[in-house]
Order: C-alpha cells, then sequence, then structure tokens
C-alpha cells in the first residue's frame, strides 16, 4: 500500500491530502477506539444488515455498535455448582476412605474374613482380566464395608455382572449366624402362605358362577435346597457400585435354576425388575442374577488338583451320596506351571454339579405324589404318570476338567501369563463355555468372573416350545364325526341294496348259528 | 484407540474385565512403532484382541490419509512379529459366512469347510467352500469396523476433497451431550441415507455430520452408555458385537474404541433385551 502511494505522493496533491486526512482519522481517542475502526464498524453493519433507511437510524447503528465494544467481564448470574451424578457417586464413595472407629482395635488385625485383593488383581492382571486398579481398590474397600458390618465367616469378590443400565459386583459369603436368620425366613414363609391360602379362600367365595377348572396338575415342584448345601451352600451380596450399598440375594430355588437354562436374558441393573420371558421365571431380577450365579458358580469354579482333599471321616459315607465337604490340603505344595498349563486334569472343579432337577443332590419327588394317588385314584391313572426319572448322579466333587463333556467347543483353555519368562509365570484356565470366567493357580489360586452372565451356546438359541394345548374333551365315538361316504361309494350302496340285504340276512343266520353252536 | 495412548487407554475401558497383561503392553508398545515406520502408516490404532482357543489374535490397524477407507488390519499371535490381513471383499464375506462357524481356533492356517449340495436338472453337485482362519478373520475385524466402530460427532470432519480427517478443533464432548447417543457416529461409510425432515437438517453440518449416528440403529437398546470410574468416563458398549467398548473423556477430545472378545456376532439379541 504504502509504495504506490510515495511514488504518487510527488505527482498527485490529491492523493497526498487523502492520505494525510487517514493518519488523522486513525489518531485514537482519548477515551474510546480508533475513530477509523469505528467508521469501517458502522459501514461494515450497514452493509451486513442493510437496513430500510440507513440514514435515519444512522445515529442508532453508530450507538449500538459503540455500546458492542464494551464486553462484559463479570457476569451477573451465579453459576449452578454443578450435581451430576460423578458429584453424588463421589458423596456416596467418600465414606469408603474414611477409617472407621472399629478399626483402631488391634484384634481385628489377625483375623479377619477379608480377601487381599490387591494380590489376586495383581495376578489376574497377568491372566488378562480385570477392572483396573483403582476399581479393584475401591471394590476392596466396599468389601472391607461388608465385613465390618455383617457377620461374616467368609467372603471373597466373586466377580462383576455387566448389566444394561448398571453391573453388579458380587461377593460370596459364609455367614456365621447362619441358623437363626435361617429359623426366622421359614417363619416368614410359613406366614405368606398362610395369607396365600386365605386369599385363594376369599376369591373362591366371590364367585358364584364357576369357570370350568384346568385339569392341568403343574409337575410337583422340586424342594428347595436348605442353606449352606447345595446351590444354596453361600450367600451372596451385590452392589451396582463400590460405596454403594450391598444387598443379599436370595436363597435360589431348583425351579429357578431350571427355567434359567431355558432363558436368554440381559440384566438390567435393577434387582426388582420383572423377568418377562418365556418360559415364565418364577421371581424378578434379583431371583434371576442368583441362579445365574449358581449356575457360573457350578460350572467354572476351579482350583488346582490336591488343593482341596476330602475330609476322612466322610469317606465311609461317599457310597450314600456325593460328597460336599472338602478341606484344604495342608500338605499341598503347588504343581509346576508347565503341568498345569499341559493338562487339563490338573484342575478340578470344587462346586457341585447341578442336575437337571436344579438341585446339586437328587431328591425323589414323585414319591409324595404317589401316596395322594394311591388315595383317591384307580390303576389306571397311575398308569398315565409318566415314568419315575432316573435319578441322576452328577460328577463327583473335586473331579478333573479334563472330565467335562464336549460338545463342539473345548470347554476349558489353558494359558501361561508369560512364555518368554516361564521361571516365574503363572498358569491360568479360561472358560470358553462361560465367557468370562478365569482362574489362576500359583501356589494359590483365585476365580473370577467378569462377563455378562450368559453361557455360550454355540449355536442361535431357539426358546422352547410351548406344550401342547390341553383337550377340551375326551375324545369318544359318541362325538367324533363319521367321514361322509363319497358319491361312488353312496351309488354302490343304492345300486346292490337288495345284495346287502341278503348278505346281512345271512350273516344274521350266521350269527344265530354261531349262538347255537356255543 | 491410538497405540501411542495405548498405556494409559488400557485402563479406561476395563470395565468389562478384559486387559492386557503387563507384557503384551510392553510388547505392544515396542512393536506398534517399528510396524508404523516400516509400512509408512500415519498413525497405528491398536484394534483389539480376539480371544481363540488355542491361542488370541492382537490387532492393529494402520491408517493413511483417508481415516474411514485407507485403513490396513494386522494381526499378531505373540505381540512382536505382525501379518497384512487380506481384503475383506464381497465374495470373501460371504464365503466365510457360509463356512466359518464356531469360536476361533487360534491357528491362522485353520481351515474351515463348508459343503452344500446344489441340484440343477438331476444333477447333485457338490461344492465345498474352505476358507482359512485368517480369512475369517479379515472378514471379522471389517464386519467389526463396519458395524460398530464409534466416533463422538465432531471429532472427525469430511474435507473439500472428501477426505474424512481428524478434527484439529474438536474440544469433547460436554458431560450431558457425552451421555446422549445421538452425539455418536458409525465410523464407517454412510450406509443408509435415511431422509430426514427439514427440521432436524437444520442443525446438521454437512462437513461434521457425513457419518449415521447411532441412536438411529435397530434394534433400540443395542448399544449402552455407561460413566465409569467414578462417573468420569463415558464408555459405550455394544450389544451386537459384545466385546466393543468405545470410551470418551468427556471435555477432552480423547476417545477410541476397543473389541476384546470371541469375534462372535451376537445373533440373540431380541430375546436378550
Amino acid at each position: 500500500m504504502e509504495a504506490p502511494g510515495d511514488s504518487s505522493s510527488d505527482t498527485d496533491p490529491r492523493q497526498q491530502a487523502a492520505l494525510n486526512f487517514k493518519a488523522f482519522l486513525l489518531k485514537s481517542s482519548t477515551k474510546t477506539n480508533q475513530n477509523y475502526d469505528h467508521l469501517a464498524r458502522v459501514l461494515t453493519k450497514v452493509m451486513d444488515e442493510r437496513p430500510p433507511n440507513a440514514v435515519d437510524v444512522f445515529e442508532d447503528i453508530s450507538l449500538q455498535v459503540k455500546a458492542n465494544q464494551l464486553q462484559d467481564n463479570q457476569s451477573t448470574l451465579r453459576s449452578i455448582p454443578e450435581n451430576n451424578a460423578a458429584f453424588a457417586l463421589a458423596q456416596e464413595q467418600k465414606a469408603l476412605f474414611i477409617r472407621g472407629a472399629g478399626d483402631e482395635q488391634e484384634e481385628g488385625m489377625a483375623e479377619t474374613p477379608l480377601p487381599n485383593l490387591v494380590e489376586q488383581s495383581f495376578f489376574f492382571d497377568q491372566a488378562e482380566v480385570g477392572l483396573g486398579r483403582e476399581e479393584t481398590q475401591r471394590i476392596f474397600l466396599a468389601l472391607k464395608q461388608l465385613v465390618d458390618t455383617q457377620h461374616l465367616q467368609r467372603c471373597r469378590f466373586w466377580g462383576k455382572i455387566l448389566g444394561r443400565e448398571a453391573n453388579y459386583i458380587v461377593a460370596e459369603v459364609e455367614c456365621r449366624d447362619e441358623e437363626e436368620e435361617q429359623a426366622e425366613e421359614t417363619q416368614k414363609d410359613e406366614e405368606e402362605e398362610e395369607a396365600r391360602d386365605e386369599d385363594e379362600v376369599g376369591v373362591g367365595v366371590h364367585i358364584n358362577d364357576l369357570l370350568p377348572k384346568s385339569t392341568y396338575k403343574p409337575p410337583p415342584s422340586v424342594p428347595m435346597e436348605a442353606r449352606s448345601s447345595g446351590t444354596n451352600k453361600f450367600s451372596y451380596f451385590v452392589c451396582r457400585e463400590p460405596g454403594l450399598p450391598w444387598v443379599r440375594l436370595p436363597d435360589v430355588t431348583p425351579a429357578q435354576i431350571v427355567v434359567a437354562r431355558q432363558i436368554r436374558k440381559l440384566f438390567t441393573g435393577h434387582l426388582d425388575a420383572p423377568i418377562i420371558t418365556y418360559p415364565p421365571f418364577p421371581g424378578n431380577e434379583a431371583n434371576y442374577l442368583r441362579a445365574q450365579i449358581a449356575r457360573i458358580s457350578a460350572g467354572t469354579q476351579v482350583s488346582p488338583l490336591g488343593f482341596y482333599v476330602f475330609e476322612e471321616e466322610e469317606e465311609e459315607e461317599a457310597e450314600e451320596g456325593a460328597r460336599d465337604n472338602f478341606i484344604e490340603n495342608p500338605e499341598f505344595e503347588g504343581i509346576p506351571v508347565p503341568d498345569m498349563v499341559e493338562s487339563l486334569s490338573t484342575w478340578v472343579h470344587h462346586v457341585q454339579h447341578i442336575n437337571k432337577q436344579g438341585r446339586c443332590v437328587w431328591v425323589r419327588i414323585s414319591e409324595k405324589t404317589e401316596e395322594e394317588l394311591d388315595d383317591e385314584a384307580e390303576g389306571e391313572e397311575r398308569e398315565e404318570e409318566p415314568d419315575e426319572p432316573e435319578p441322576e448322579v452328577g460328577p463327583p466333587l473335586l473331579t478333573p476338567l479334563s472330565e467335562d463333556a464336549v460338545n463342539n467347543t473345548p470347554p476349558w483353555s489353558t494359558r501361561i501369563s508369560s512364555n518368554l519368562i516361564p521361571e516365574y509365570a503363572i498358569a491360568y484356565v479360561r472358560s470358553n463355555l462361560w465367557p468370562g470366567a478365569y482362574a489362576y493357580a500359583s501356589g494359590n489360586f483365585e476365580n473370577i468372573y467378569i462377563g455378562w452372565g450368559l453361557k455360550y451356546l454355540g449355536e442361535p438359541y431357539t426358546p422352547p416350545m410351548p406344550p401342547t394345548p390341553q383337550q377340551e374333551y375326551p375324545s369318544e365315538p359318541e362325538i367324533t364325526e363319521v367321514l361322509d361316504p363319497s358319491v361312488e361309494e353312496e351309488q354302490a350302496l343304492k345300486a346292490a341294496p337288495e345284495d346287502q340285504q341278503l348278505s346281512e340276512e345271512e350273516n344274521e343266520g350266521q350269527e344265530e348259528e354261531e349262538e347255537e353252536d356255543d | 484407540m491410538d497405540s501411542d495412548a495405548l498405556y494409559c487407554s488400557v485402563d479406561l475401558v476395563c470395565g468389562s474385565g478384559v486387559t492386557l497383561s503387563a507384557e503384551h503392553r510392553a510388547a505392544l508398545q515396542s512393536s506398534l512403532i517399528i510396524l508404523k515406520r516400516n509400512m509408512n502408516f500415519r498413525r497405528v490404532l491398536f484394534w483389539g484382541k480376539i480371544c481363540g482357543i488355542k491361542n488370541d489374535y492382537f490387532i492393529a490397524q494402520g491408517v493413511g490419509e483417508d481415516q474411514i477407507r485407507d485403513r490396513k488390519s494386522i494381526y499378531s499371535i505373540n505381540c512382536i512379529d505382525w501379518h497384512l490381513l487380506p481384503p475383506a471383499t464381497k465374495a470373501l464375506i460371504d464365503e466365510v459366512a457360509m463356512a466359518a462357524k464356531g469360536r476361533f481356533m487360534g491357528d491362522p492356517s485353520h481351515k474351515y469347510e463348508h459343503e452344500t449340495q446344489e441340484q440343477e436338472e438331476g444333477d447333485c453337485e457338490r461344492c465345498s467352500v474352505k476358507v482359512n482362519e485368517e480369512q475369517r478373520l479379515a472378514v471379522t475385524v471389517f464386519t467389526i469396523d463396519n458395524e460398530v466402530a464409534v466416533v463422538p460427532r465432531g471429532a472427525y470432519i469430511k474435507n473439500l476433497q472428501g477426505i474424512a480427517q481428524p478434527n484439529r478443533s474438536f474440544e469433547g464432548l460436554n458431560p450431558s451431550e457425552a451421555a446422549e447417543l445421538s452425539n455418536y457416529l458409525h465410523f464407517s461409510e454412510s450406509r443408509k441415507p435415511r431422509k430426514k425432515n427439514i427440521m432436524e437438517m437444520a442443525n446438521l453440518n454437512p462437513s461434521i455430520d457425513f457419518l449415521d449416528p447411532l441412536s438411529e440403529d435397530i434394534p433400540k437398546g443395542s448399544w449402552i452408555v455407561h460413566f465409569e470410574h467414578g462417573n468420569r468416563v463415558c464408555t459405550i458398549k455394544s450389544l451386537v458385537w459384545q466385546g466393543l467398548t468405545f470410551f470418551n473423556l468427556p471435555m477432552t477430545p480423547w476417545h477410541g474404541y476397543l473389541y476384546m472378545g470371541d469375534g462372535l456376532k451376537n445373533v440373540d439379541l431380541s430375546f436378550m433385551l
């Protein structure tokens, strides 16, 4: 810009004057900004907005441009404190990091059911499974909270089940004062049953016009296994996030396990959510969660061979049924890592197999019903009863994994944590049937499950078919419709009425003869 | 996720349980840098892991100029030796869909065979489709990328030449935006240009909204948005490909996705919701 200006300044005095005036405009005022800039802004505004009568509102535009120059550095609005979910959770979790008053006693330090989660997570990290260091630490603290508030004999971090809206952190515990609670609960159950009976009576009175009754008899229900035995050997506590309150899951019934095997449903993250599936699931999500935990535990809780042994006293009783008590083997020295990686027979199940009834121990259920039948029914009905199912005996406890049933997919994969430094590596197994189930062994052992709580099927899921509808009435010859004769048959019948009569007479004659013979 | 930030990104997606061991992390950090140099990639992404029965496949992707189309997938079993996967062509995808069943074995040369009988004028012809596991892996990686790769809205822009590039001025989603599924886009070429009405079009920016948002996916509910790690990390999980986790730190441009699973599509989803 300047170069042409300089060259033309000598020749054109008007150009020179314009330059001088521009220089004057560029002088900044004492109060506000430059005159030149303001003019440029005003003109730009006019060009941009193109107001209809620009000249009439020129002063206003000028004023507006000047006003817009003033920037507000200070807002008169007060900022709203952020009140989001992160803040709420942080407040809840803060309690985890405060040392409780009871912690100062040194007695508690000596013996605590709290597992060393930090050590476990170190090993699981090598087995390529884990929740991250901070999260593990939070869960550790939450477990400590659980141990402090409940009277527990044994506590273990079972794993995490992912849900659609929230996840469940699951702790497996063995309570001390089981008996009292059990007594209380049975009382409650009885009360409930009584209440239910009353309800039924009430309904019966109201309905005068009786509806046709269904003759469907539900199959006899399988009795539930008592607490601290079979599928209910342990109790489970769940919480959505570490720091939030722990909730105890109800005990599992065999019916729930049987149905849980037939359905395929994701968890929502709300324990009271209904489970809407076919076949109908008896219970809500808490029951479903408990049933899946029982199935996963039975399928995937493994330990190195020889870590647990049966108690010697019990060996005599072995003939009666599956032994379900074992103790830690004090002489266990560990199995070399290469052996544990090589063969699955060095790993054993230490949770009982659940049979088709949904129980660990087979129970004869038809006995009771047969007695009932004897009282009222005739022989025919008993014949219709299905054959009594054969008692199913699952594989005994502490069976090696190599005995697991194999359909298409091998159920387990064994790995070594490091091929580069095998001297200090650990062996771990991964379940292929329950994706997310891991176990490691390095002197000690531990199991964990982190996943969606669903089994790998190997094929697309097909829901079971509904049963055939019940017959409305017994099919008898009186109500069976006879097929209409075809035209040919009818004509043949008409054409030969005499023959038929003759033959009928003959028949009668024959019959008579026969009668006479008799 | 970007391999440069691997060391801290893996910890953010481990809410679903699968992580990398320290040995693998260290090996990946060393080998991916060498890979980037040797194969002349602009960026190397660590894509994830597909668990097989005998071995696991570690998968990385090299990105060229166009972030969507210019991608090459590479796999490794020991995290050190990397092999290029064959391109997934339409024919290969069909063959794999027909033949490959069950879990990955962990052996790239494992053969899947499927015999079909075609009747043509009375003659019974037996066609057998053979694919090996390397081809299956290539198709699986391609399909997962095509169906469930995720980026936050605004993280990538389409420039005048039609090339998708990272948006340098992307500053991240704010926490309330991060909870909305419509603020996340499929990071694959737009497949179904749904007709939008003019009100919806008004809010779209053609250079940003050249991808399909996740909120239009069918079935509804196939994505899960969670806040993890004390509600500070926004993670999105796919239920169609269980194992795919996307993470995003609100208010930062830091985001990425990782697949850690068995490489099987969840076809039972309609029963599970």
